[in-house]
């Protein structure tokens, strides 16, 4: 061989070595994230956990019940108010779309989606916060549904331009009207992908805690209703994180546990039991 | 002649086209919602925001003074911060990015290539909190024991590397950065190296091209465009980031030349100081920083958005 091909041939081997490298290093971070967590999460989390309030900066043994509820809280209305809107905005993408209504919806779609979460409680503290003059729950599931909309709307749109046009057609055929192809067949036949969909925005959402921080802000104790400050588990894991106590510190952990154990659940169960086989994009 | 009675009898006609046209008017406008939602969102950043606007005019961009007790506001230590950790974090996120997407994309077999796609995609679920929790107390004594030091002792006559190793700060913002963008850019890039035909490899590889040869020289230039996409899509990202930065920045609005300095970022300033901030001008200024955030993230996606859009021909469905 010449000195030439060597080199050439030295050079593909190195280079292709790296990229599997660099692989294990992606993969690898996700192993030790979830290493950590319940090493660190596991020893910290304990029954108190779920079921007490929490307490006082050196208090042993309180717990994040309130955290939990207002996660629940939070998320489930900020779902109810982004998954339809989204799912409907998604109907229209895929089924009815006008040559540039359509294209520019999904484009502002895109833009909304990639607007920083911080931005968006600026948005919600500004439309909710001020006026009521009062942090609250319900300016927290405002701000998270405006980041769920994009997200439902993209991915509905998606698995319901997967259905096969045929089956429309069968269905237009037969005489049905549009509007009753598209609620008995079309959107029936993408339903585990829509789903999916849903599935894995909730999850997103879960996580958030920027855009909550100066809308539903937090609370030490039990929510006093949806147009009170309440406390959510993400945004307890960041004050609790930047304490200085070592109590708050494993509090922290064992809610982290708690939160990546829902968001990775849901993830697995949505992509791997639900969509088999289907490709999902992330928003 | 008989035509099928559907279409002749105009009460049944009536009723499927108002139905239709009911069903179309209700999902336009829920579709609507998506335009008044961003134009909103544009309104209400502009509208909040006067005040400061008002006051400092296009100083505001270049003041590198953050005194609220003055009430003097000045956005370039917090623009700073925001584009140093981002360009820090793509600098690590590309090479690594990239590299692993080939593997997935030209190299791995296809099963494999899907479960490893799989636990990817499981990486970007990650909330941001949870990367923030984990780089405080596991990043930052690293950096601060180990990392910062040795850079210190070996690259110490760099200005880059000067200063006391406090754990926190540019570098270690840029470092957790890296890691929570390096999904997208796998994710994203790997789609695009996947479009490539199949043909343009067997011809490189047919006129007896390496492997890596065909890879480097013909299939990432024939998705480059994509590849760009996703640097652009993953560059936006971290310049909104805000969780997990504002946990290891160091939250100290100056300009230094040190990475090893503790800095501010847009994001972290907001989140940090927001619930705080009182007065008038104070919580509009900080409004007005979320606004010029908004600006050079709907700048970088819109750009992103495009590429995508130009190379997987799917419009910018997948990305």
């Amino acid at each position: 061989m010449s000195k030439r091909l060597i080199w050439r041939k030295g050079v593909n081997a190195v280079m292709l070595t790296l990229t599997g490298v660099f692989t294990v290093i992606t993969v690898a971070t996700l192993f030790l994230i979830l290493g950590y967590l319940v090493y660190y999460g596991g020893r910290s989390l304990d029954w108190n956990f779920f079921t007490r309030l929490p307490l006082a900066a050196g208090e042993e043994g309180g717990g994040m019940a309130n955290a939990i509820l207002g996660s629940l809280e939070i998320v489930g209305m900020a779902g109810l108010v982004g998954l339809p809107v989204g799912f409907l905005a998604g109907v229209y993408l895929s089924e009815f779309e006008d040559k540039w209504f359509g294209s520019l919806v999904r484009y502002v779609a895109d833009l909304l989606n990639g607007i920083p979460s911080i931005v968006v409680g600026l948005l919600a503290w500004s439309l909710l916060v001020v006026p009521m003059k009062q942090f609250s729950a319900v300016a927290g599931s405002i701000a998270l549904s405006v980041m769920l909309i994009p997200v439902v709307a993209r991915q509905t749109e998606q698995f319901l331009r997967e259905v096969p046009n045929s089956l429309r057609e069968g269905a237009l055929a037969l005489g049905a009207s549009k509007w009753r192809m598209i609620a008995t067949v079309a959107v029936p036949a993408g339903s585990k992908g829509i789903l999916t969909g849903m599935i894995l925005g909730m999850a997103r959402i879960a996580g958030e805690s920027a855009p909550l921080l100066f809308t539903a802000f937090n609370n030490q104790f039990w929510s006093g209703g949806i147009a009170q400050p309440t406390a959510s588990l993400p945004v307890m894991i960041y004050f609790r994180a930047l304490s200085g106590y070592e109590d708050w510190h494993r509090q922290a952990w064992a809610a982290g546990l708690v939160l990546i154990a829902v968001v990775l659940t849901a993830n697995i169960l949505a992509r791997l039991v639900l969509a088999r086989g289907v490709s999902v994009p992330r928003g | 002649m008989t035509t099928p009675l559907a279409v002749e009898n105009p009460v049944i006609r009536r009723q499927t086209q108002t139905g239709d046209i009911v069903a179309r008017w209700v999902v336009t406008l829920f579709a609507a919602t998506i335009l008044l939602l961003t134009v909103l969102v544009v309104y209400q950043l502009w509208a909040t925001s006067a005040p400061s606007r008002h006051k400092s005019g296009f100083g505001f961009l270049f003041s590198s003074q953050w005194n609220p007790v003055t009430e003097e506001f000045g956005a370039l230590p917090f623009i700073y911060g925001t584009v140093v950790t981002s360009v820090l974090a793509l600098l690590i996120s590309v090479p690594l990015g990239l590299g692993a997407a080939v593997f997935l994309a030209e190299l791995a077999p296809a099963r494999l290539s899907s479960s490893l796609t799989f636990l990817v995609e499981l990486l970007a679920a990650i909330p941001s909190v949870i990367y923030g929790l984990l780089a405080l107390f596991t990043v930052v004594p690293l950096m601060r024991l180990y990392v910062e030091p040795f850079l210190k002792s070996a690259l110490g006559f760099l200005p880059l590397f000067k200063g006391p190793a406090y754990g926190v700060g540019f570098l270690t913002a840029g470092i957790v950065l890296s890691f929570m963008t390096l999904p997208f850019i796998v994710s994203v890039s790997r789609e695009s190296l996947l479009a490539v035909p199949r043909e343009q490899r067997e011809a490189a590889l047919a006129l007896g091209a390496t492997r890596w040869e065909t890879t480097w020289k013909v299939v990432i230039p024939y998705a480059k465009l994509g590849i760009f996409g996703s640097i652009f899509l993953s560059l936006a990202r971290a310049l909104g980031e805000t969780m997990a930065v504002t946990m290891v920045i160091g939250n100290d609005p100056k300009i230094s030349a040190s990475l090893l300095a503790s800095g501010y970022s847009i994001a972290a300033v907001i989140a940090n100081e927001f619930t705080e901030a009182t007065g008038t001008i104070y919580p509009a200024a900080l409004v007005e920083l979320g606004l010029v955030l908004f600006c050079l993230t709907i700048i970088i996606n819109g750009a992103a958005r495009l590429m995508i859009m130009a190379t997987t021909g799917k419009g910018s469905k997948r990305a």
